[in-house]
C-alpha cells in the first residue's frame, strides 16, 4: 500500500511556481520600462548588477535581507497557526527601543553580558507586544488584525513620545537616542571575511545580525517541523476543532505562537540598534514589517522560503539604489517590481497550480520538508 | 442506450482508479454503482462530469462520441451531477444558490430577484420539495441542502442526474425522502446514476447495478436477478456474512455512569435535558435516535469538548465532568467523532501526522522533539492493519476517499486498546467490507472487556452490535432495552417520539416510557 513519491510534487509546486511567477512580474516590468522608454535589458542590467555584480553589493543585498528574514518569520509563524500578525511593525519598534534602553542604561556591563541581555530584550519587546493582540484574541474573540494594526501606532507613537521626550539626545536635531555603549555593538562582518580572502569593504554595514537571523529561521524550521510543539501549532492552525478533538489547548497555543512570532520581530531591533545604527532612531523601520508579510507570502510560510525570498528582496532593494543613479527610471520603479512580484506569486502560484495538477498526476502532499 | 463511456483509463500516481472501465447507461433507469471505497466510482463521475481528464477512453451518448473538457460541457449535454460533498454557498439564499451562474435577468440586466424566487417555487412545487426561496442555505438541514443541490441541477436542464453517495449524510427519514424524489424523476424521464454503498438501496430502487472494484467493472447485472449477498461478494471479492462474531454478553463492573446530565447548545436552546444511563465493561450500548435529538451533544459532552450545564459523569466512580479532552484521553478514552472531516482528521496533515492526533503527546511519539520514526512505524501499522487504501504516508488525507479517512479514525481509536471507546456514527459512508471489519474491530474491543458508547442513526448498525439499546428523544433517553428484546417497529416509534409519555408535544412529564422493559 506505501509507496515512495511525491518529493517532485514539492519540487515542482513549492519552487517552479514562485520562480515562474517572479520571471512572469519581470516581464511586466518590462512593459512598464518600455513604456518609460528605456531598454529593459539595460535597467535590469543595472539593477541586478547593483546587488550581484560585487562583493559590497552583496553585503548590501545580506544587510537589507536581515531584518527582512526576521519580520517574513514572525508572519510565517504566525499565520502557521492560523493568525495573521500584521503588527510586526510596531513589535520591532518595541523591540528595538528595549534593545536600545538596555544598550545606552547599563554602560558599565561587559560585553559578555551586554549583548545577551540586549539581544533578550529585543526579543522580549517584541513578545510583548504579539502577547497583547494573542492574548485578545484568545480570550475575547477579538480578532488579531485589528488589535496589531492598532498595536502599531501605539508602538510607533510610543517610542516617538519616548526619544523626543525623555531620551532625546542633549544638542542634537535628530530625534534619536543617545548612542548605546559600545561593548553592547555587535561587530560587522568585513573583517572576518577580509580574512578569508572575501573583499567585503570594511564601510559595509553587514553585521553578524545576519547570523542570528539565519539561526533564528532554523529555530523555526525546528520548532515547527520537528517538535511537537510544531505539531501542536500547526494543527491549531489547520482546524481548532480538530486541535481540541486531539487534546491541544487552543487558546494557549494561539497566545504562546503570537509570543514567539512577536520575538522575531522584535530580534530586528538587533541589527538596527546593536549591529548598526548604535542608537534608537525615530521611525527608523520602512515599512520592514509589512514588507514582512509579502517576503512570508512569497517563501509559502516555510523558513527557507523565508529566507530566500528575504534576499529576493534585498536584491530588489540594493537595486533599486542603482537604478536611481545610473539610469532614468525611478527608483520608484523598482517598488512597483517588488508589488508586481507578489501579485504574480499569489495570482500566479494559483493558476499554476491548476494548470500543473490538471495535466500531471500528483498527489497533494501534506507540508513538505519533513 | 443513452451513455456508454468505453475502456475509461485514469491514473492517479501510483493508482490505477479507472482501469478499461465500461459503464453503459439506458435511457430512463436508475442505474447503481457499487464497490468498496476507492474502488474508483468518483473518478468515473469525475470524468463523466469533465472534471478528471482521463488518459484513454471515449464517451458516447446516445450514440454519438463526445469530449467532455469541463463541466460547461457535460451541462449543455445533459448532464448534471451532486457530489459527495455540497457545492453551495451558504451565506446565499436558496433562489440564489439555484440560479448561480444562470441567473434570470431584469430589463436592464440586473439580477431578477423575483424572477428566481418563482424558478424555486415551481421547481419545488413540480418535485413536492418545502423550500423557502428567501432561506439561507447555511440554515437549512443537510436533507434539504440535497434537496436543493438536485433542483440546481435540474434547474441546468440536465436530462442524467449522478448521485454520488447521496445517502452517505442522510438520516434514514431522510434517505426515504430521497428515494420518493429519485422515482418522480424517473417518472418524468430523467436517467440517474446512483452511487451507495447500502445494498437494501440498490435491491429497493434501482434497475441495473455496474459493481467495481479495484479501479475496474467487475459485472453489471439486473438488480432483480442478484441478491444483496452476490453483490457483496462481488465488491469485496470474498464472501462477506455482514455478521459479526461476537462472545457471549459478560458484563463486567460498570465503567461509565452518567446522571441528569444537561446541556445547551451556542444559541442556548436545550439539548440534554437530564440523561442518565450506565455502561459496564463489555458492554456495547447503542444510542438509537433520529439525528439532532441531542446524540452529538452527549458525545461532545463525555469527551470534554463541550460544557455540560448540570449533572454528572463517573468513569470508574470517579467525577470527570469538566475535565479537558487531553485529561479524558489520558483516562483511556477514545473517540471516534461524527464529524470525521471538522474533528477527527487534520484534512492538510499527512497520513502519518494523523494517525497520533491525541496521542501526539505520549512520550512513544515526542519528547518534546517528535519521533518522526515511531509516528510513521505507527501509521504503517494502522494502514495495515485497517487495510487503508493509500499510495503513501505522508499524502494529506484530505485526498484519502471518505470510507479511507473513517478507517483512519477508527484504526486510532481502537488501536489505542481504551477502556472507554465512544464511537460516533462510525461507519458512516464506509464500505460493506469495511463496515464489517469495524463492526468486528467493536465486538473485539467488547471481548477484551472493554466498554463501548455506540451512537448511530442506523438502526442495523445499533441492532447488529448492541447489547443494549438506548433511545435519544429531544434531550432524553427514552426508552432502554435489551438488545434481543428490542426490535426494529418499536425503536422506530420511539425514535420519533411516539408512545413516550402522551406524545412528543408532551416531553419530560415522565422519566419511564412505555416502552421501558427492563
Ligand atoms: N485527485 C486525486 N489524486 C490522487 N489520487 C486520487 C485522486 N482522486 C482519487 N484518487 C485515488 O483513486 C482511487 C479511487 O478513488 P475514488 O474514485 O474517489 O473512489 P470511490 O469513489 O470509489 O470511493 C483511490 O485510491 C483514491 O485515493
Ligand atoms: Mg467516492
Amino acid at each position: 500500500m506505501k509507496e515512495k513519491g511525491g518529493k517532485g510534487t514539492f519540487l515542482i509546486l513549492e519552487i517552479l511556481s514562485p520562480a515562474v511567477a517572479f520571471l512572469l512580474a519581470l516581464a511586466m516590468g518590462a512593459v512598464l520600462i518600455l513604456s518609460l522608454a528605456e531598454n529593459p535589458l539595460h535597467v535590469y542590467n543595472v539593477m541586478f548588477r547593483g546587488g550581484l555584480g560585487s562583493i559590497d553589493g552583496l553585503g548590501y543585498v545580506f544587510f537589507s535581507a536581515t531584518p527582512l528574514i526576521l519580520t517574513g518569520l514572525a508572519v510565517a509563524f504566525a499565520f502557521r497557526a492560523g493568525l495573521f500578525n500584521i503588527g510586526g511593525e510596531g513589535q520591532l519598534y518595541m523591540g528595538a527601543f528595549f534593545c536600545a534602553w538596555i544598550g545606552f542604561t547599563f554602560p558599565s556591563m561587559p560585553s559578555t553580558l551586554m549583548v545577551p541581555l540586549c539581544i533578550l530584550f529585543a526579543a522580549l519587546g517584541g513578545a510583548i507586544w504579539g502577547l497583547v493582540p494573542g492574548v485578545l484574541k484568545a480570550r475575547f474573540g477579538v480578532h488579531e488584525v485589528i488589535n496589531t494594526i492598532m498595536l502599531n501606532f501605539v508602538a510607533m507613537l510610543t517610542t516617538n513620545f519616548l526619544v523626543n521626550h525623555v531620551y532625546k539626545e542633549p544638542g542634537q536635531m535628530i530625534p534619536q537616542t543617545k548612542e548605546i555603549a559600545t561593548t553592547a555593538w555587535i561587530p560587522r562582518m568585513a573583517p572576518l571575511l577580509q580574512r578569508l580572502h572575501i573583499q567585503l569593504p570594511t564601510s559595509n554595514p553587514l553585521n553578524y545580525s545576519l547570523l542570528l537571523a539565519l539561526m533564528i529561521a532554523a529555530l523555526a524550521w525546528l520548532l515547527l517541523f520537528k517538535t511537537r510543539l510544531g505539531y501542536e501549532i500547526r494543527a491549531v492552525g489547520l482546524s481548532h476543532k480538530a486541535a481540541e478533538y486531539g487534546g491541544i489547548k487552543v487558546g494557549a497555543t494561539m497566545v504562546l505562537s503570537m509570543v514567539i512570532s512577536g520575538s522575531m520581530a522584535g530580534l530586528v531591533g538587533v541589527n538596527e540598534v546593536l549591529g548598526y545604527r548604535h542608537r534608537f532612531l525615530d521611525g527608523f523601520s520602512t515599512g520592514l514589517g509589512f514588507t514582512g508579510i509579502a517576503v512570508a507570502l512569497l517563501g509559502r510560510n516555510h523558513p527557507l522560503g523565508v529566507v530566500l525570498a528575504a534576499v529576493l528582496f534585498g536584491i530588489l532593494n540594493t537595486g533599486a539604489l542603482e537604478v536611481d543613479i545610473f539610469t532614468d527610471i525611478p527608483r520608484e520603479l523598482v517598488m512597483v517590481l517588488q508589488a508586481v512580484i507578489i501579485i504574480c506569486v499569489v495570482v500566479g502560484d494559483q493558476v499554476f497550480r491548476r494548470w500543473v495538477s490538471r495535466r500531471l498526476p500528483l498527489q497533494p502532499h501534506a507540508g513538505f520538508f519533513h | 442506450m443513452l451513455l456508454e463511456m468505453v475502456d475509461i483509463t485514469k491514473r492517479f500516481g501510483s493508482v490505477l482508479a479507472n482501469d478499461r472501465v465500461n459503464l453503459q447507461v439506458r435511457q430512463g433507469e436508475i442505474h447503481a454503482i457499487v464497490g468498496e471505497n476507492g474502488a474508483g466510482k468518483s473518478t468515473l463521475m469525475k470524468v463523466l462530469y469533465g472534471l478528471v481528464r482521463p488518459d484513454s477512453g471515449t464517451i458516447r451518448m446516445r450514440s454519438r462520441e463526445v469530449r467532455i473538457t469541463d463541466p460547461g460541457v457535460a451541462t449543455q449535454l445533459g448532464i448534471g451531477m451532486v457530489h459527495q460533498h455540497f457545492m453551495l454557498i451558504p451565506q446565499l439564499t436558496v433562489a440564489a444558490n439555484l440560479v448561480l451562474g444562470m441567473e434570470p435577468h431584469g430589463r436592464l440586466g440586473t439580477y431578477d430577484r423575483r424572477g428566481a424566487q418563482q424558478a424555486t417555487k415551481d421547481l419545488a412545487q413540480a418535485l413536492g420539495f418545502q423550500i423557502a426561496p428567501e432561506d439561507l442555505v447555511g440554515d437549512l438541514s443537510v436533507g434539504a441542502r440535497q434537496r436543493l443541490e438536485i433542483m440546481k441541477v435540474l434547474y441546468r436542464g440536465a436530462q442524467l442526474i449522478v448521485l454520488d453517495e447521496p445517502t452517505a449524510v442522510l438520516t434514514p427519514q431522510e434517505t426515504g425522502e430521497l428515494f420518493k424524489t429519485m422515482r418522480k424523476l424517473r417518472e418524468s424521464g430523467k436517467t440517474i446514476i446512483f452511487i451507495t454503498h447500502k445494498l437494501s438501496e440498490v435491491m429497493e430502487l434501482t434497475h441495473r447495478v455496474s459493481v467495481m472494484r479495484h479501479g475496474r467493472v467487475v459485472g453489471v447485472m439486473e438488480t432483480d436477478q442478484v441478491t444483496p449477498d452476490q453483490l457483496a461478494e462481488m465488491m469485496v471479492g470474498r464472501p462477506v456474512l455482514g455478521q459479526v462474531d461476537k462472545d457471549p454478553f459478560r458484563p463486567g463492573p460498570v465503567v461509565l455512569e452518567v446522571r441528569d446530565l444537561q446541556a445547551v447548545d451556542a444559541r442556548g436552546a436545550p439539548r440534554l435535558r437530564g440523561v442518565h444511563f450506565s455502561l459496564r465493561a463489555g458492554e456495547i450500548l447503542g444510542i438509537a435516535g433520529v439525528e439532532g435529538n441531542g446524540q452529538t451533544e452527549l458525545v461532545e459532552v463525555l469527551n470534554g469538548l463541550h460544557p455540560a450545564t448540570a449533572g454528572q459523569v463517573f468513569l470508574e466512580g470517579r467525577q470527570v465532568l469538566g475535565e479537558s479532552p487531553r485529561q479524558i484521553r489520558e483516562e483511556s478514552v477514545a473517540h471516534i467523532p461524527e464529524d470525521r472531516q471538522n474533528r477527527g482528521l487534520l484534512l492538510d496533515f499527512s497520513l502519518s501526522e494523523n494517525a497520533v492526533l491525541g496521542l501526539q503527546h505520549r512520550s512513544k511519539f515526542s519528547r518534546g522533539w517528535l519521533r518522526n520514526r515511531a509516528i510513521r512505524e505507527h501509521a504503517e501499522e494502522l494502514v495495515e492493519l485497517f487495510d487503508i487504501r493509500t499510495p503513501d504516508l505522508e499524502i494529506a488525507v484530505r485526498s484519502l476517499s471518505g470510507g479511507n479517512q473513517q478507517k483512519l479514525i477508527a484504526a486510532r481509536e481502537v488501536q489505542q486498546d481504551p477502556r472507554l471507546l465512544i464511537a460516533a456514527q462510525p461507519t458512516r459512508g464506509v464500505d460493506v467490507g469495511s463496515v464489517e471489519f469495524i463492526h468486528q474491530q467493536l465486538a473485539n474491543l467488547r471481548s477484551r472487556g472493554k466498554a463501548i458508547l455506540l451512537v448511530s442513526a442506523d438502526l442495523e448498525e445499533i441492532l447488529g452490535l448492541s447489547d443494549t439499546i438506548a433511545v435519544m428523544f429531544r434531550g432524553k433517553i427514552v426508552g432502554q432495552f435489551q438488545a434481543d428484546q428490542a426490535d426494529e417497529r418499536t425503536l422506530g416509534l420511539l425514535m420519533m417520539g411516539q408512545g413516550v409519555g402522551d406524545g412528543p408535544s408532551d416531553l419530560g412529564s415522565r422519566e419511564v416510557p412505555e416502552g421501558e422493559v427492563r
